[in-house]
């Protein structure tokens, strides 16, 4: 009954969160969505990515939505697509049906192995060290590219104090 | 109404990727292109803790799911901060302002 709620509740967040006119609006939808999909996600027995999903999806990308916003400031765009209308649909249904298909083609060759007893902490640190390895080089990627991307020029800076 | 659970969590994942490729297809607005790739990553780590559930599998499952959230924390990051440079160049968020090279 509980995963009914949430699977109805994230697809009308979903849908309001791209409908939204105001960008600002937009992005706290999808705070919400991320919030109840950590709840799913808690429900299916995965508390750890729950709270990495909670803390990262609805706190700190929303934190930087609002940022950018606040930077780039409100423009409402219309949904009218750059591309041809035919194209776009062919696209989408054509995506949503890989998808489905694909999901249910491998719900048939579901195996059970044994259940290993390791936890998700071991499996970090040892078994998946390269995984973590390129995390972490993955985080130090994005605080470099938010450095250079955001900092302003000196030329720019003294041009501006000039005019 | 009694629907197995994976079924639904399914549908949930079918719902976030779907309306995140609607969104990105039909949208010209730059940042709402990054808030439609963040449905479709959520919809994507809800499928592999699903994964993980079903084949019993679930530390596996939940470090490719931390790697998946990771990354995609880092491709809001770059691409939020793309669109305040393009806003600052073009002076719009257009998508269709990008193209210049048509004129």
């Amino acid at each position: 009954m509980w995963y009914v709620l949430i699977a109805v509740g994230i697809l009308v967040f979903a849908i309001l969160a791209i409908s939204a006119k105001r960008l600002l609006i937009s992005a706290i939808w999808l705070a919400i969505t991320s919030a109840l999909t950590a709840l799913m996600l808690f429900l299916l027995g995965a508390p750890q990515i729950a709270v990495i999903e909670l803390s990262v999806g609805a706190g700190l990308v929303t934190v930087l939505f609002v940022f950018a916003i606040n930077i780039a400031g409100e423009e409402v765009i219309g949904l009218r697509s750059a591309l041809p209308l035919p194209l776009v649909w062919t696209s989408i249904v054509l995506a949503c049906g890989l998808l489905i298909f694909f999901i249910f083609r491998s719900l048939g060759f579901v195996q059970f192995p044994d259940a290993t007893n390791t936890i998700a902490a071991s499996v970090l640190w040892q078994d998946r060290y390269l995984d973590f390895l390129l995390q972490t080089v993955l985080i130090l990627a994005g605080v470099l590219g938010v450095i250079g991307l955001l900092a302003h020029s000196k030329d720019e800076h003294s041009a501006e104090e000039k005019a | 109404m009694n629907l197995p659970i994976p079924f639904i969590v399914l549908l949930a994942v079918i719902s976030l990727a779907g309306t995140g490729f609607y969104c990105l297809l039909f949208t010209r607005n730059l940042i709402k292109v990054v808030v439609a790739l963040q449905l479709i990553v959520k919809g994507v780590v809800l499928a592999f803790v699903l994964a993980g559930h079903l084949q019993q599998n679930e530390s596996l499952a939940q470090t490719m799911a931390i790697t998946v959230i990771v990354a995609d924390t880092i491709v809001a990051v770059i691409g939020l901060s793309l669109a305040v440079q393009i806003r600052q160049h073009t002076g719009s968020l257009d998508l269709k302002a990008l193209s210049k090279l048509k004129r």
